[in-house]
């Protein structure tokens, strides 16, 4: 099948890198995974940038009580494109890039198996961003509604400027792309996999990718129908969302949250499967449970779909309904918990190599559990009366897509890079990078927990002059800016790395997966020989004929 | 140490118990983070590469009993979490039966109107009940989603739109416990604040019967040309003053502002200086609200000042 796919004609120069010059043109109609992989991680850079530039100016002007330094209208947007560039334009983007780079590489295929399609995906998120930002420069601003866009002040007559729509067309757009990559992901993973690469043993980054894909599946069409309900309403005047008029308002909010809290795991879950990859090699030892770890992502999948209403304890829906997502989002923990204790049993035990990429992993294991600990608590409905639509939530989910997602981001970024590049990252810069993202990220949003429970409600363009809570607000504040320092060390990380770095030859981490068995950057085609694979680690088999892993390789 | 607030100062019964399941669960968290950060911080020590040590170590798969124990200790603690989480949510939330609400709280961009149905008495913001008593509260909207949150009195609960809901307020003490929206409501969330007032029983009955009162309209004065300028200019198209012909609900009922504490839903504090302050141009504090800088001269804002003022001193 895959010799009838075709595949990108064979460059003048033969290893595609950011160095060969084939002109634009060359990226704008490419139809090859790794350079589509490539532009998704450009462009959700350049995102990430600007979602943190938004983040700073938050901060500035919640530095002390009844500061002036922004308009309600102004705040009330940037917090707006904070969320929404993070979420659908930085963190699920790069995954889904990173993915869609490394999945053939890892099962040994050429490429993935639809790659127009690929394309139109990328092309689709890098329009539909392009459609969210534009919206700045109209005249009525940038939308101003919260990432959540809750009915009816998303609409008319409450909303009358045009910034909604716009971030409506806009995620319709990416989320389109979104979709389609989900399904390109599940048919590469199920049809396209090398001889002997079972399902038993890819990778745990291609099961985490395979659950991710299959949410994208089925998720992003609930919020795709909603935008265009949503769509038909201000435009067209239907009244699907509006009480005035006979719709519902708590209607949007199933909608958004039964899209919106699998959204939550489609950021997570790839995260935990670069995690499984970065600890292991540098740890020198197998993924502990290869076959706990994913199965439970098998289960987080399944449960993420029947939890959406714990973001609606606060509604009043009853206590009936309450009651059964409190109890289905408290099971989400055990799966998690499962993932967390494999992932220290690997580290047990081992021969470690504290290079950035691992120490980004093991801070993420810190993180990670410091923001699932606060998702289990706030799981329990009282506990989330006492502490929704407070900074506690903030810091809560600033652990989890922060101190986890976007930890394993940068721990991805630092282990891969030399892949993609040819070249490693610096090791002075990535520990400068590392500490004062720990310093900054902990500062900034530790202290957001008590700020919470004191009283602080979110999405507030200014704050009571409480007690502490000024000199809280200005401790968050200066973490913000460490952070911001550490984001623009690891852009010049990347910048002279790019040119100076160390050349990375195919395998400068000694790892065992597939994509290691090739050039860096890989060929076109990717592969002149894939190694034969006979259990899950190729190259350890490869390296060790004396004790390959199977039949060992089995949790007894 | 001074009172640092909500959790930290539970002021009612339905709060103390969300106070105690949140402490236990927090505590019971901090203990699993506890056992990671030392398991973590043992390895970093122990396993750490060596200079020189260029072997493999030992190669680990797992282990199927491990994987039941760390399984089956996290069920247990999630059913007992969820246990005391039914029990809780059952001890805040009472069923209220047939019960009339005791105050009807209605959300507007940005600001409360708060109804008392029994007496017919209707003020905004600043929310008087008797201390120690269970008040059954309706919440309603007249717009878009807003959220009663009062963090030392209890649970926070939304204001929707054609979706009436029902809570328990109680304050233990007399006292003035802070609140404000805590659901994003548009340009001037930030400045929806909540005031709520316990006092003892004979207080209250006594600030409700002056709430009853309708004060008599000045005719002569500055107060007088006040009441003119009130009726003559937009004023009365959003606001009521009872005894006059000012009747709608756009904006707060003005019949005994001179009693509350704040202006603009806790923008600033109540005091006639502050009050010509907000009249000569209230977008200069409130940003984005619904009442326009209508442009009044100095002594026009001196003359509405009076006749505010001067409707509660009867």
């Amino acid at each position: 099948m895959s010799s009838r796919i075709p595949l990108v004609p064979e460059n003048a120069v033969p290893l595609p890198s950011l160095k060969a010059n084939n002109g634009l043109l060359s990226w704008v109609s490419s139809i090859d995974h790794k350079q589509i992989g490539i532009m998704y991680l450009i462009i959700t850079l350049i995102y990430f940038l600007l979602g943190g530039l938004e983040a700073l100016l938050i901060r500035v002007q919640l530095a002390h009580p009844g500061n002036d330094f922004l308009t309600p209208e102004l705040y009330n947007q940037l917090f707006t494109m904070h969320g929404t560039t993070m979420i659908f334009f930085v963190v699920m983007p790069f995954l889904i890039g990173v993915g869609v780079y490394l999945l053939p590489l890892m099962i040994g295929a050429r490429d993935m198996a639809f790659p127009r399609l690929n394309a139109l995906s990328f092309w689709l998120f890098f329009f539909g961003g392009i459609l969210l930002y534009y919206s700045f420069f109209t005249q009525s601003g940038a939308p101003d509604v919260g990432w959540f866009a809750y009915a009816p002040l998303s609409e008319k007559p409450f909303s009358l400027n045009k910034g909604p729509t716009y971030w409506a067309l806009g995620l319709l757009a990416s989320g389109i792309g979104s979709v389609a990559s989900g399904l390109n992901n599940v048919v590469t993973i199920l049809t396209m996999r090398t001889p002997g690469m079972t399902m038993r043993r890819i990778p745990l980054f291609v099961w985490m990718m395979l659950v991710t894909s299959l949410l994208l599946v089925f998720v992003i069409p609930i919020i795709t129908a909603a935008f265009a309900m949503m769509l038909l309403d201000s435009i067209l005047g239907a009244t699907f969302f509006t009480p005035a008029h006979g719709g519902s308002a708590i209607l949007w909010q199933h909608f958004f949250w039964g899209f919106g809290h699998p959204e939550v795991y489609i950021l997570i879950l790839p995260a935990f499967g670069i995690i499984s990859e970065v600890i292991p090699v540098f740890s020198r030892k197998p993924i502990y449970g290869y076959e706990f770890v994913a199965a439970s992502t098998v289960a987080i999948g399944l449960l993420s779909l029947g939890v959406w209403a714990h973001h609606m304890f606060a509604v009043g829906l009853g206590n009936a309904a309450n009651a059964y997502f409190s109890l289905a989002s408290m099971l989400i923990a055990i799966p998690t918990g499962v993932k967390v204790l494999n992932w220290v049993a690997t580290m047990w035990g081992g021969r470690i190599n504290f290079a950035t990429p691992m120490l980004f992993g093991t801070a993420f294991i810190i993180e990670f559990v410091v923001g699932g600990l606060t998702g289990v608590a706030i799981a329990s409905v009282p506990i989330d009366w006492v502490v929704t639509d407070s900074y506690f939530i903030v810091a809560h989910f600033h652990y989890a897509i922060f101190g986890g997602s976007v930890f394993a981001i940068f721990a991805g970024v630092y282990y891969w890079f030399p892949k993609f590049t040819g070249r490693m990252l610096s090791e002075t810069l990535g520990k400068w990078h590392f500490w004062l993202t720990v310093i900054g990220f902990n500062m900034t949003f530790f202290i957001q927990h008590f700020l919470g429970v004191m009283g602080m409600p979110r999405r507030t363009y200014t704050y009571y002059d409480m007690p502490y809570w000024g000199s809280m607000n200005l401790i968050s504040t200066i973490g913000a800016m460490i952070l911001g320092l550490s984001v623009l060390i690891f852009v010049w990380n990347i910048l002279v790395s790019l040119r100076h770095g160390r050349p990375a030859g195919d395998n400068p981490w000694n790892a065992w997966t597939l994509e290691w068995a090739t050039t860096s950057p890989p060929a076109v085609e990717n592969f002149e020989l894939v190694p034969p694979v006979r259990g899950r680690r190729p190259l350890w088999d490869l390296a060790h004929p004396d004790m390959p892993d199977e039949p060992g390789a089995k949790t007894v | 140490m001074e009172n640092l607030g909500g959790l930290f100062n539970p002021s009612s019964p339905e709060m103390e118990a969300m106070a105690g399941l949140t402490y236990y669960t927090i505590a019971l968290c901090l203990v699993i983070l506890g056992i990671i950060v030392i398991a973590v911080a043992y390895i970093i020590i122990r396993y750490r590469k060596k200079p020189g040590d260029d072997g493999e170590p030992y190669q680990n798969f797992g282990n199927i009993k491990l994987e039941i124990v760390w399984t089956v200790i996290p069920i247990a603690m999630v059913a007992v979490l969820f246990l005391l989480t039914c029990s809780t949510m059952k001890e805040v939330d009472p069923p209220a039966g047939d019960r009339d609400p005791d105050l009807v709280i209605i959300g507007h961009q940005w600001w409360w109107e708060i109804r008392y149905p029994s007496s017919g008495v209707s003020t905004s913001n600043e929310i008087h009940i008797p201390a120690g008593e269970k008040m059954l509260v309706r919440l309603e909207s007249i717009d878009v989603i807003h959220d009663f949150w009062v963090p030392e009195l209890g649970r926070k609960i939304d204001l929707v739109p054609g979706h009436p809901n029902y809570i328990w307020l109680v304050a233990g003490k007399p006292g003035v416990y802070l609140g404000a929206c805590a659901e994003f409501c548009g340009d001037q969330h930030a400045n929806m604040r909540i005031r709520v007032v316990a006092e003892p029983e004979a207080e209250f009955k006594k600030w409700l019967d002056g709430q009853l009162a309708i004060p008599r309209t000045p005719t002569g004065g500055i107060a007088g040309e006040g009441a003119n300028l009130f009726q003559t200019m937009a004023c009365m198209n959003c606001h009521t003053i009872r005894g006059t012909a000012a009747a709608a609900r756009v904006g707060p009922d003005l019949t005994h502002l001179a009693d509350r504490d704040t202006i603009g839903a806790g923008v600033l504090t109540n005091t006639p200086e502050n009050l010509a302050k907000w009249l000569a141009n209230p977008q200069r504090y409130k940003q984005g609200a619904f009442m326009p800088n209508m442009k009044l001269s100095d002594s026009e804002v001196k003359s509405i000042v009076a006749y505010l003022e001067a409707l509660d001193e009867q």
